[in-house]
């Protein structure tokens, strides 16, 4: 890649662009080549085609889908920073929950979805919760690590002021903590789409991921393969709404990407 | 520190009552990690007066650092007792000013914000902190341009040099006048033009405002130039060998720091650590 080409910041917002289409065109050349049956992979227009055709059948489902991945989500952020300042500002914290946390990370999430089902039946809840828990520990991670970038030293000069414990984790640690923070929601708000969908298909009459089950029951491979495709346009976009939060709140943190960007 | 009991150098006893400098170390020892673990300072019995600017120096891990956060009530002495203001430290004292060789600065406050931090933590400025933000702000500008900094105030502290940051930490050590000012090798990254103009920064400020000032450096040269005592420590576990009154009159330019009693009093603080570190050496 020249230099020039990279340095033109017009060619950077386009190439992404330019990227997806060449991935539709080589797929829709590989079916085309091939002569792989549309039930086994449906070339890129027949998903476009279904997916525009079909939009006022699938749209309350991509609501639904949205919004349980919104709710499980907050949630996510809610447990997910409370249990990081936690393990983060408290060593006893760390030592009791870390071990704990790290147990419940590695258990695969669909298998407490059929627990949350016995809890709570099938519907809207299970997924939630199932979007919660698979969303909330990069976040608990990302904040207590964030917690423990704060300097010795300046602890030191805070504690010799006479601040509390409190101060200094709202005044220096949670600020310092907010890249850290932010990174993990981008990674976190794919992962409670992830979790959604999962229960969806397992247990649930509504949602992207009970069309996807519908449609591949049917045979309606270019209807799959069309949620697929909304949910991973709602993912990006999500993910480009935590992004641009993250320059509003944690801007101060991003300067040094942009003095390497301006320096190429 | 109302209650202070202004003194001369040493402790006198007057009557019945003993009259305390304002900093005492009586026979203090710290040993970190319990028994059996580092000695880092043994026996040190050290007295400064109010208003006093005194030097620390010693080879490196001989403890230097241990005495700073001792008095400011960071970790308490295993033995012995430590007395500021004519009261035993058992906690953080709650007003004094720091400044490390690392000047830490919040990266999402602007350089005067980040001098203006311990008005939002100390009283009586925490709880009029909003009220009466822009009387503080103007003083946190008087200090800014005492040391340099004169319109840097807006800038973000990634803007700024290493000089010009370590200038921001002096004020934000000094913006809430604290009757007490630590000071850990505030200069030990800074290049020797840098360094020779905070000098004569930290010497104004000390003039002007007349904290008590504990300076810990490397630098036999910057002790004897800055304080009134240079005391001098053993390596680890850190004794205090030696100390010595600096003659020089007020204010020192920096030409005094070629003239031949500077020099061989410079010198003479050398030897002493010398055998410091040869004595570190046999014991280890």
């Amino acid at each position: 890649m020249s230099a020039s080409l990279l340095a033109n910041r017009y060619v950077i917002k386009v190439f992404p662009v330019v990227f997806v289409a060449l991935i539709f065109i080589a797929w829709e050349l590989l079916v085309w080549l091939t002569g792989i049956k549309s039930v086994i992979l449906p070339p890129p227009s027949a998903v476009i085609y279904d997916l525009v055709t079909k939009f006022p059948l699938i749209w309350p489902h991509a609501v639904q889908t949205l919004y349980t991945t919104m709710v499980g989500f907050l949630g996510a952020i809610v447990v997910g920073v409370l249990l990081g300042a936690l393990i983060g500002s408290s060593r006893l914290a760390y030592e009791a929950f870390y071990p704990v946390l790290i147990g419940f990370s590695s258990i695969p999430k669909v298998a407490v979805v059929p627990i949350f089902v016995l809890w709570f039946g099938v519907g809207t809840i299970p997924a939630i919760l199932t979007s919660l828990v698979i969303s909330f520990f990069p976040i608990v991670v990302n904040v207590a690590t964030g917690l423990a970038t704060t300097e010795p030293e300046l602890e030191d000069v805070l504690r010799a002021l006479g601040a509390k414990k409190r101060d200094i984790l709202l005044k220096v640690g949670l600020p310092r903590a907010m890249p850290y923070f932010f990174a993990s929601l981008k990674i976190s708000v794919t992962l409670a789409f992830v979790g959604t969908v999962l229960s969806e298909t397992v247990a649930a009459n509504k949602g992207i991921g009970n069309v996807m089950m519908v449609a591949s029951a049917n045979y309606q491979t270019a209807l799959a393969f069309g949620a697929l495709l909304l949910l991973a346009i709602m993912g990006v976009i999500l993910y480009g709404v935590f992004a641009l939060l993250e320059t509003r709140f944690a801007g101060w943190s991003q300067r040094k990407a942009d003095l390497a960007l301006q320096s190429h | 520190m109302d209650t202070t009991v202004d003194s001369g150098n040493a402790a006198a006893t007057s009557g019945t009552t003993t009259v305390y400098p304002f900093i005492r170390f009586d026979d203090v020892s710290l040993r970190y990690g319990g028994p059996g673990g580092t000695l880092a300072v043994e026996g040190a019995t050290i007295d400064i007066p109010k208003g006093g600017f005194v030097s620390i120096v010693g080879p490196s891990g001989c403890g230097k650092s241990t005495l700073l956060k001792m008095v400011s009530g960071l970790i308490a002495p295993t033995s012995g007792r430590v007395v500021v203001g004519g009261k035993p430290v058992t906690g953080p004292l709650g007003f004094v000013g720091m400044a490390f060789q690392n000047p830490t600065p919040l990266p999402w406050y602007s350089v005067i914000d980040n001098v203006m931090l311990p008005l939002r933590i100390v009283e009586p400025y925490r709880s009029t902190f909003r009220a009466r933000y822009d009387e503080y702000r103007a003083k946190a500008e008087a200090l800014l341009e005492m040391v340099g900094l004169r319109g840097f105030g807006e800038k973000k502290p990634w803007q700024l040099s290493g000089g010009m940051l370590q200038r921001a930490s002096l004020c934000r050590a000094l913006i809430h006048e604290p009757a007490l000012l630590l000071l850990d090798e505030p200069f030990g990254a800074l290049d020797a033009f840098t360094r020779e103009e905070l000098w004569q920064v930290l010497q104004e400020l000390w003039l002007a405002r007349r904290p008590t000032v504990m300076l810990i450096t490397h630098d036999l040269a910057e002790s004897v130039l800055l304080s009134e005592t240079v005391f001098v420590m053993s390596a680890r576990p850190g004794r205090l060998l030696h100390s010595e009154a600096v003659p020089f009159a007020r204010p020192r330019g920096l030409d005094v720091m070629y003239e031949p009693e500077f020099v061989s009093m410079v010198h003479r603080l050398r030897t002493r650590i010398g055998n410091a570190r040869a004595d570190g050496m046999k014991g280890a």
